[in-house]
């Protein structure tokens, strides 16, 4: 009788334990999976010449940049587990450096993550930033931007059979139900659409999916760059509305007051937009999971 | 501390949405409290074991998870509803075996001579634990059953946070991290609203424990 008990409560053990590793196994699938180069790879400027004096000189002939990136925003700066980088900021940042004749392997990654940001440009400590990075004036007094090279915004996530969502003037006429995090930028923009009765705050956003998936609430609002990676993980369950309503241009942070190297980097997007590659880097990114094809923006002007 | 004043209307909102959680989920919980109370004292062994599991489980377990099974547990089952449902019940449930664990201590504080003289005045047991037994353990256990109920006035600030919001702690958060103001003086208002519902409850429990009292 005495060896009885323990081995009850080892057995529930070992079956709880088997439970929590299932579900932890099925979550993330095609996260680390897809890891190395992809098919895609930006093409590399052969002796390419640039003014003496200017950054581009500098960098060209050091054969190697620095860049600042997001290391854990899934299909934009992901640094997977075994070191290799994704993402569509990091393609950005490979086909600036490509046009500087710098092959992605001479690419040192920085991690910035959004508070210091800026001090690691002004601190010399990166040559530039691409980590979902929005343009704003505040901003823009201590670092200068380069682009945007692309337009996030503000977007609604919906399970994949929704057909009754399509943005968010349908929100209230469905009397839906929205999660967002508490505190959030977003969550006090979707106050505009919806009753506040139907909002649902989390502190995380992992909540606010597993409320949809479980249908207590109808839809999840944030930035449409953070939504694709839940969509991401979900495993096809669920689907962006595609139909942003705020406008975040993301840009290249550079040293202020740094025109030429400004105006380089709009010449090297122009070409990636011109020649495809653009296209391309977005399909191998986060085009995989988002049915947006975005066009290169209307670029700002350097100053 | 202007920003109390300058945001009164939200605490005012957020006071009214506590003070809903703390009166249904109170209500329900002394209802749950004394049924299970009865149950822990009846003679009949099956009613005893739902009591005892009862106070067991819901006593032992952290109110966060009590609320994690309400909230995202019941969905997993298929059963939806909205969070304040969910909040307000997982509130009750384990509030619940704490005041029936106080409710007991005063039915085992009334002389076993009065459940005996009903008994045999001919009162069944759910006579005697209703006409005799509990109008005087309750009458004892105002104290604890109090602390009871502003303990639950303050762990409503928990239930806030399980897609409930609105409540006074969340006005709080919302205006230190959405409206970017200094946490200090946002949390000295939440700690002020909170005070004006439970010093009133504490000063009407004691109204209540004088005009109750017997002498023995």
């Amino acid at each position: 009788m005495r060896s009885r008990k323990p081995r009850a409560v080892a057995a529930a053990l070992a079956a709880t334990l088997g439970l929590v590793l299932t579900a932890c196994g099925s979550g993330s699938t095609n996260q680390l999976g897809s890891g190395g180069q992809d098919s895609f790879q930006a093409p590399v400027a052969e002796n390419p010449s640039f003014e003496p004096g200017t950054t581009m000189a500098k960098l060209s002939k050091q054969g190697s940049i620095t860049v600042g990136t997001k290391f854990d925003q899934p299909l934009f700066g992901l640094k997977g587990l075994d070191g290799t980088m994704q993402g569509f900021d990091i393609e950005i940042a490979r086909i600036i450096a490509g046009q500087l004749g710098i092959p992605a392997d001479k690419i040192n990654w920085v991690k910035t993550p959004s508070k210091s940001r800026e001090a690691y440009i002004e601190q010399d400590r990166v040559d530039m930033v691409v980590a979902t990075y929005t343009i704003n004036d505040k901003r823009a007094q201590r670092v200068s931007f380069a682009g945007p090279y692309y337009n996030a915004g503000q977007d609604l996530m919906v399970k994949k059979d929704n057909t009754e969502i399509t943005g968010p003037e349908s929100l209230r006429k469905t009397g839906a139900k929205v999660c967002s995090a508490r505190g959030s930028t977003p969550s006090e923009e979707i106050k505009k659409y919806i009753d506040p009765a139907n909002l649902v705050l989390f502190d995380v956003y992992s909540k606010c999916a597993d409320a949809l998936r479980t249908g207590q609430v109808d839809a999840v609002t944030t930035d449409n760059v953070i939504l694709l990676g839940l969509v991401n993980e979900s495993g096809g369950k669920f689907k962006l509305v595609g139909k942003p309503f705020t406008e975040e241009p993301y840009g290249v942070g550079i040293t202020k007051g740094d025109t030429e190297f400004c105006q380089f980097i709009h010449q090297s997007l122009t070409k990636a937009a011109q020649n495809g590659t653009y296209q391309k880097a977005w399909e191998a990114t986060a085009g995989k999971v988002s049915e947006e094809n975005p066009k290169l923006p209307e670029l700002n002007t350097c100053s | 501390m202007h920003v109390i004043t300058d945001n009164l209307s939200l605490y005012r909102d957020g006071l009214v949405t506590t003070l809903r959680i703390c009166l249904y989920s109170g209500l329900l919980a002394l209802l749950l409290g004394t049924i299970m109370a009865a149950c822990r004292v009846s003679p009949l062994t099956p009613l005893r074991a739902v009591g005892t599991s009862w106070v067991t489980v819901f006593r032992n377990s952290p109110l966060l998870v009590v609320l994690f099974f309400m909230a995202f547990g019941l969905p997993e089952l298929g059963i939806n509803g909205t969070y304040f449902v969910f909040g307000t019940i997982g509130l009750a449930l384990y509030t619940s075996a704490f005041v029936c664990e106080a409710i007991r201590s005063g039915i085992n504080a009334v002389p076993p001579g009065q459940a005996e003289a009903a008994r045999s005045v001919g009162l069944g047991f759910g006579q005697t634990l209703s006409l005799i037994v509990l109008p005087q353990a309750v009458r004892s256990v105002i104290p604890p059953l109090g602390s009871v109920m502003i303990a639950m006035i303050k762990n409503s600030a928990i239930v806030g946070a399980f897609g409930v919001g609105g409540d006074l702690f969340s006005v709080g958060e919302n205006l230190t991290s959405a409206q970017g103001e200094a946490a200090l003086p946002v949390l000295i208002g939440v700690m002020l609203g909170y005070l004006i519902i439970t010093i009133p409850a504490g000063l009407l429990l004691g109204i209540v424990e004088r005009k109750v009292a017997i002498a023995r």
